[in-house]
């Protein structure tokens, strides 16, 4: 089963999250992750939704978003072809011993220390799934205390186009 | 002009065309009923529950053709509509719920008679709204209706707090402009093209026809296709009365427990010409097995409807009248002699059947076969669900659209009385016979006082088994006749009951009964209940089982 990301323009009006994860829901289809916020239009938000499975379902997905009301456009983002980036907040356990490395991971990850306290650091990182995926694995071994994730946002590339 | 909001309600339904109106009221709707007070211009049904309500708006709407409205107040008067709601949603059928809800200040408190009926019903409505503004309530109103009666139709629902019904605005016209909701009811002439040469050189084509043929009054395409290219046609449980009955190349019902000579004839096909049909489990059994050998049009006014069962070679989203149009004038004219002499003996090796018994019982699928010779297709005939509704969809004969009536895809028991009021009411030039079982019928048993209320001569033919006859039969076929709670047990004096209600009840026990007592209830001027005693464990036969195809056909 494939991961794709569909990016989904709604007018921006009250209950609208709650029908589109409500169809998902219903369908059984898997939500892995969802992002809602405005765009450069204010009475349209804009909502990306990374779903699992094959092209059949994500074709009768698509086609069942599509028929909501207040669903303006939905387009199925290529990975390869978009910017992607999701933003993480991760409390690791640290001690005196560990936080210099802990730092050093920060920085490789583009990460910023938000928080520290004695036995514990704040990390803030910023980047698209695989560097998330990968800065979490990292800190794991030191142990992580909590995690907040904001989810994928995502538009397609504009630079490489012809 | 300034108005209130109930008041804004009231005349954006007049001034699209509404008329009448199916409801119940309660602390949170009083000022709409006090907006409706006197009104000449709204007809108001009062129900004795809301599911009779809004049943009997479903079945006005499609007795009709016309949008079905149906008000209700908040919390449990609201929940009483789900069901019914999502009947609506299921058949697709254009209707506007309009519930009270407690004032604005107070959602979100359990206050009393609070429920969330906008979050109840998102996934049963093709839309909702929540009003929080009374600027915003003829705004609404206008979008509700265009959303309700467009496109693919379905139920709308609107929750108006008390507050907002009271609160005054200025009611103007209202231009519907919405952005994102734009029905295609053309069809992509390419594909239309396809879809011709497809049929100009299918040598076994055969049209299966939903609901949709109904909706968009696409009959006369329909039937001038057929005829043109010598085409067979088979029915869903929703398209029933969409093709006359008489004619020829017409098999019934399609699937479970349609025909045999339909399911063969959808087996043998090379071309399937689905229209305003969504290939439901009970017409296709395994899917896989459906249509196996044919290539597969399908034309359908939602897009989503489109590949959801089954892959089709060529997509045409549309409405089915215009594209069926279109089509109908387009194809070669054939004979197709071969495949229209094969069916033809289908259909005379294969007619649908029973045995006769010895006189002393009546036979469920003779009342119906009664109902045909007394009648004559001209009435409306509304169903339940279970064993009644099919022997009725298999046995009836029907002349035009829209005189079957019956609850499809969400198989709702207690639909058919109060639907037969909604349609009596909406075409009171029609005889109204609502065909249904004892379980059924008791499940909206009170909506008599209706009937009686407002003089409906609406005539009921009570197919009773004593038993919740479907269930009964699957027990006894797949269960070993382990007839777990459907046994209803001793039966209620029906005519008592009738009679208590104010109404004719005539108890029928011998076969030879039958026919004089149906001619009676016509020839009575109000409402009759036929209570028919008939066999106890007769089955609907053919039956393919579930999941199964025409190789797994039981007799
Ligand atoms: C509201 C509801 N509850 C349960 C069912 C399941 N069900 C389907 S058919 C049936 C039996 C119907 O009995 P009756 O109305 O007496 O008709 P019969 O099959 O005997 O003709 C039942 C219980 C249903 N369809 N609807």
């Amino acid at each position: 089963m494939e991961r794709r990301t569909l990016s989904i323009l709604v007018r921006n009006h009250p209950g609208v999250l709650s029908h589109i994860a409500g169809l998902f829901a219903r369908r059984a289809y898997n939500i892995e992750s969802i992002a809602a916020g405005i765009t450069e239009k204010p009475d349209v938000t804009r909502i990306t939704i990374v779903v699992k499975g094959d092209e059949r379902v994500i074709e009768q997905v698509v086609k069942q978003v599509r028929k909501l009301i207040d669903v303006i456009k939905v387009v199925e983002l290529d990975y390869a072809d978009s910017v992607t980036r999701e933003l993480a907040i991760i409390t690791v356990n640290c001690s005196k011993e560990t936080r210099g490395e802990i730092i050093e991971i920060s920085d490789v990850f583009n990460g910023t220390i938000v928080d520290m306290s004695e036995k514990t650091l704040t990390v803030q990182v910023v980047g698209n799934e695989r560097q998330i995926k990968g800065i979490i694995k990292l800190l794991s071994f030191f142990g992580i205390e909590e995690m907040a994730r904001t989810g994928l946002i995502a538009l397609p590339y504009r630079s490489t186009r012809d | 002009m300034k108005k209130n909001g109930a008041s804004i309600i009231i005349e954006s339904l007049i001034q699209n065309g509404v008329n009448t109106v199916f409801g119940y009221p309660g602390g949170a709707n009083i000022p709409i009923y006090d907006a409706l007070y006197g009104h000449q211009g709204i007809r108001h049904i009062l129900t004795r529950h809301e599911q009779g309500a809004i049943h009997a708006a479903d079945g006005f709407a499609r007795a009709t053709g016309k949008l079905g409205v149906v008000f209700a107040t908040s919390g449990p008067g609201a929940t009483n509509l789900v069901t019914g709601l999502a009947n609506a949603y299921m058949d697709s059928v254009p209707l506007v719920a309009i519930t009270g809800q407690v004032p604005t200040h107070m959602i979100g408190n359990d206050s009393f008679q609070e429920a969330d009926i906008y979050g109840i019903t998102v996934p049963i409505t093709k839309y909702n709204y929540l009003v929080k503004d009374v600027s915003k309530m003829g705004q609404i109103m206008a979008e509700a209706i265009h959303i309700a009666t467009t496109g693919r139709p379905g139920p709308v629902l609107i929750d108006v707090p008390k507050d907002i019904q009271d609160m005054s605005a200025v009611y103007g016209k209202y231009d519907v402009r919405l952005p994102s909701y734009k029905p295609n009811v053309k069809g992509n002439t390419m594909q239309i093209n396809e879809a011709i040469k497809a049929i100009d050189t299918a040598r076994r084509p055969v049209i299966y026809a939903g609901g949709g043929i109904i909706t968009s009054s696409a009959v006369k395409e329909l039937v001038s296709l057929s005829r043109k290219g010598n085409i067979p046609v088979v029915l869903t449980l929703m398209a029933l009365g969409s093709m006359p009955s008489e004619e020829d190349l017409n098999l019934g019902m399609v699937g479970m427990h349609g025909t045999k000579y339909a399911n063969l004839a959808v087996r043998e096909c090379d071309l399937l010409i689905a229209v305003g049909a969504r290939f439901d489990d009970r017409v296709t059994g395994n899917p896989d097995n459906f249509a196996q050998d044919a290539k597969i049009i399908h034309i359908d006014i939602d897009p989503a409807e489109i590949g959801k069962i089954k892959q089709v070679e060529i997509p045409i989203v549309g409405d089915a009248k215009t594209v069926l149009g279109i089509i109908a004038e387009k194809v070669k004219s054939q004979p197709r002699k071969e495949w229209v002499e094969k069916i033809k003996k289908y259909k005379k090796d294969y007619p649908l059947k029973y045995k006769h018994s010895d006189k002393k019982v009546i036979k469920p699928q003779q009342v119906i076969e009664a109902v045909n010779d007394v009648i004559d297709g001209d009435a409306i005939f509304v169903t339940d669900v279970g064993q009644h509704q099919m022997w009725a969809a298999q046995y009836l004969k029907l002349k035009e659209s829209r005189t079957f009536i019956s609850s499809g895809g969400l198989g709702t028991m207690g639909f058919g009385f109060p639907a037969s009021i909604g349609a009596v009411i909406g075409r009171p030039d029609k005889t109204v016979i609502n065909i249904t079982g004892d379980g059924s019928f008791q499940m909206t048993i009170q909506e008599m006082a209706t009937a009686a209320h407002y003089k409906l001569p609406i005539k009921v033919v009570l197919i009773n088994n004593g038993f919740l006859g479907m269930v009964r039969q699957w027990q006894q076929l797949f269960l070993g006749k382990r007839y777990s709670y459907t046994d209803l047990g001793e039966s209620p004096d029906f005519v008592k009951i009738a009679e208590g209600y104010g109404v004719k009840g005539i108890k029928i026990e011998k076969p030879d009964e039958v026919k004089p007592a149906i001619e009676k209830a016509l020839k009575h001027d109000g409402m009759v209940l036929l209570d028919f005693r008939v066999e106890r464990e007769e089955n609907v036969m053919p039956m393919i089982p579930a999941g199964g195809s025409i190789e797994t056909i039981m007799e």
